[in-house]
């Protein structure tokens, strides 16, 4: 019988994974609520990002916080360059392109990835990566903790921004009513490709704050996928709030399944939730009608 | 389309090579000799998929002894015949590793060398059966691999049944050289044939040497996060936390446990699939005195440093994929001499009555009882000051254990 001091560490862990799950979801949530498709690229855009931060460090000797601006600009300059120059100009004004491209951009990604750096697994190794701070049984790595709060902190920022910014605005405008939108003089295809950008610049940041405590390969990017549309379709399509909120029960109710029930048997937990809020509530716990 | 074989030996090159160069030097006939038909032999490795750098490292090792046995003349028995390897993607999935072995029937070859992984091995080699043609199971440690009574397949390193009696050999005297300071352990093992398989034999033999599993915990390929686990593991407080699994969750669980401050005796796996030099180099704090039982390569063996070195020029670590697949071609090689003939059932029986010596592999001479070789032993290694180093068996053995490991700060 497990002790029940280990379920306040089981909550705790769960949290910090969960906090990493938001941002891989905000930008998945992000473009579907505006672009209206789902990414297919999203895991391979992650890996290409982790690789960055990695190289970075081995090359440059950035701490992998420290090239979070960096990163961030890139990934948000890479994703607006990919929609401005293939998806938005091939998709031909069809949504189901779009999801074509980007599965085919996923394969061409992940691919190029083994070319170029090898299928080895690459890690950094922070001098920071065994401090900690115990409470009660948690022993909770300070990677893990900077990267919770570095987070949430950007996603506040980051609805802050669409709430705030004109860009923000017309972002809204786009997802809302798109032919509206442009009826009163808002450049849509821009739109799309910042809202993309913006997609990608998440995983940007989840990039510099996942390597300090896990590894990249040209797969990697992939374990991080399935849950974030588990997030999405749980916070509902396009809700900012919901990614945030759908990713912490899914990190505690993996972190807990895990636990309790073992690691396998334990992710059975995201698989009903994700069938419940289908049945249940289908637009997602904040998800509006479309 | 198959791709001949090119023997390039940089990373780019050599993922590249197998389509840019598909008539590369390796078995391609000069103008004008009369040489005998090349000997065409099936490589199938994942090399993509999420053990795809585990299949480089056995291609690498394929290529590069292909290329030694062609540069010393080929197969003399057979007129000077080069070997050709026809390399082939099993994408870390069975049933691909089952269409390459189709595909290559299609294209004549004497013999296929691979998988890496146990249940492409195991259906793999199965598939090839049904030609009749000898398979070389270069890295793949499942025991049901050589227990189905299958007359075309081989392997030369020893299984988990081998490398698990060693192993526990080992602990017991590691353990009670330090006054039986271990009484408890945790199994943490990936949930396929070759990580259950393990922990399945692990948690049967323990006892033997006074350890009691106390639980056996399975995971995923891949898993994100092994927080749980390791606060499982604290839960627990065993005595030592034994590991089975593949490269990248052996390096995150290492890494956790570090993290997560999971104080034991002893780190101890069996084949774990990411302790190797690039590990103990960039996590030597997370790495230090952790253990393994796995394949090495016979440290003594002048064959083995000359290999070693060319292997790391290259910008590659010499891993046990590397040698193990390059002593299966040096294998086969020895066959096909000894057969002087492309020929199944002649190739199958040189085979089976092989007495080939591994240069590289502390085995002695080949002994294949129902196709596994009776002389495969593994060592036991421990990651010490950013190095790895041989604790056991004595003869190989380059430093003394450190047994019960100091505790994390």
């Amino acid at each position: 019988m497990l002790d029940p001091a280990f379920l306040l560490a089981g909550i705790l862990n769960g949290l910090l994974a969960g906090g990493i799950y938001v941002l891989v979801a905000v930008g998945l949530t992000l473009i579907y609520g505006v672009l209206h498709i789902i990414n297919f690229a999203h895991g391979s855009l992650l890996m290409l990002a982790m690789y960055a931060v990695f190289w970075l460090w081995r090359l440059v000797g950035i701490d992998p916080y420290a090239a979070l601006p960096l990163v961030v600009a890139g990934s948000f300059a890479f994703g607006f360059v990919l929609y401005r120059l293939l998806i938005g100009r091939y998709n031909h004004g069809r949504d189901e392109n779009i999801l074509l491209i980007t599965l085919g951009l996923s394969i061409v990604f992940d691919n190029a990835a083994l070319l170029f750096f090898g299928g080895n697994t690459q890690t950094i190794d922070v001098p920071y990566a065994g401090t900690f701070i115990e409470l009660g049984a948690a022993f909770l790595p300070l990677p893990k903790i900077i990267s919770f709060v570095a987070s949430l902190i950007l996603c506040a920022a980051l609805a802050l921004y669409m709430a705030l910014s004109d860009t923000g605005k017309a972002i809204r405008a786009v997802a809302k009513e798109r032919q509206g939108a442009r009826l009163v003089g808002i450049d849509v295809e821009t739109v799309f490709a910042v809202s993309y950008g913006i997609g990608i610049a998440c995983l940007g940041a989840a990039a510099c704050l996942l390597m300090p405590t896990y590894y990249v390969t040209p797969s990697s990017g992939h374990a991080f996928v399935l849950v974030a549309f588990t997030i999405v379709v749980l916070g509902g399509m396009g809700s900012f709030v919901g990614a945030a909120v759908g990713g912490l029960v899914i990190g505690v109710t993996e972190s807990l399944g895990g636990l309790f029930l073992g690691e396998q048997l334990g992710q059975i937990g995201i698989s009903l939730i994700f069938i419940l809020i289908l049945l249940l509530k289908p637009t997602g716990l904040f998800g509006s009608k479309a | 389309m198959k791709k001949h074989v090119s023997v390039r030996i940089s990373r780019r090159g050599f993922v590249a090579g197998t389509t840019a160069l598909a008539t590369g030097a390796l078995g391609f006939p000069s103008i004008g000799d009369a040489q005998a038909a090349p000997v065409k032999v099936g490589m199938i490795h994942p090399v993509t998929g999420f053990v795809a750098y585990n299949g480089q490292q056995s291609r690498l090792g394929g290529t590069m002894a292909v290329e030694d046995v062609n540069k010393a003349g080929g197969i003399k028995s057979m007129g000077g015949a080069k070997l050709e390897a026809l390399l082939g993607d099993s994408q870390s999935k069975v049933e691909v590793g089952v269409s390459e072995v189709e595909k290559m029937n299609e294209q004549g070859v004497a013999a296929y060398i691979g998988c890496f992984q146990s249940p492409v091995g195991i259906a793999a080699s199965q598939a090839a059966a049904k030609y009749n043609t000898p398979f070389l199971i270069d890295v793949g440690a499942s025991d049901l691999i050589v227990n189905r009574g299958l007359k075309n397949v081989f392997r030369l390193k020893p299984g988990f049944g081998v490398c698990v009696d060693d192993g526990i050999a080992s602990l017991g005297a590691l353990n009670k050289a330090a006054n039986n300071v271990a009484k408890t352990a945790v199994i943490v093992h990936e949930s396929g044939e070759f990580g259950t398989g393990t922990a399945k034999l692990l948690s049967g033999k323990l006892p033997s040497i006074g350890i009691t599993a106390k639980e056996l915990i399975a995971h995923d390929n891949p898993t994100r996060n092994f927080d749980n686990i390791a606060l499982r593991i604290r839960s627990m407080a065993p005595d030592i936390v034994m590991m089975s699994n593949y490269g990248n969750e052996y390096m995150l669980l290492a890494r956790t446990l570090f993290q997560q401050k999971v104080n034991v005796s002893g780190f101890y796996s069996i084949l774990g699939g990411g302790f190797n030099y690039k590990f103990v180099k960039d996590m030597p704090d997370v790495s230090q005195y952790m253990m393994d039982v796995n394949h090495w390569f016979n440290p003594k063996s002048a064959k083995a440093q000359e290999l070693k070195k060319r292997v790391e020029a290259a910008g590659a670590l010499f891993t046990f994929e590397v040698y193990l697949t390059y002593s299966n071609v040096m294998l086969l090689a020895d066959a096909l001499e000894h057969a002087g003939s492309a020929d199944k059932e002649k190739l199958t029986a040189a085979l089976a009555a092989s007495t080939y010596k591994a240069d590289l592999l502390p085995y002695g001479p080949t002994k294949f009882v129902n196709g596994q070789n009776q002389g495969g032993r593994p060592a036991v290694m421990q990651s010490l000051k950013g190095d790895i180093e041989v604790i056991a068996p004595e003869e190989f053995a380059s430093a003394k254990a450190v047994f019960p490991k100091p505790k994390f700060g």
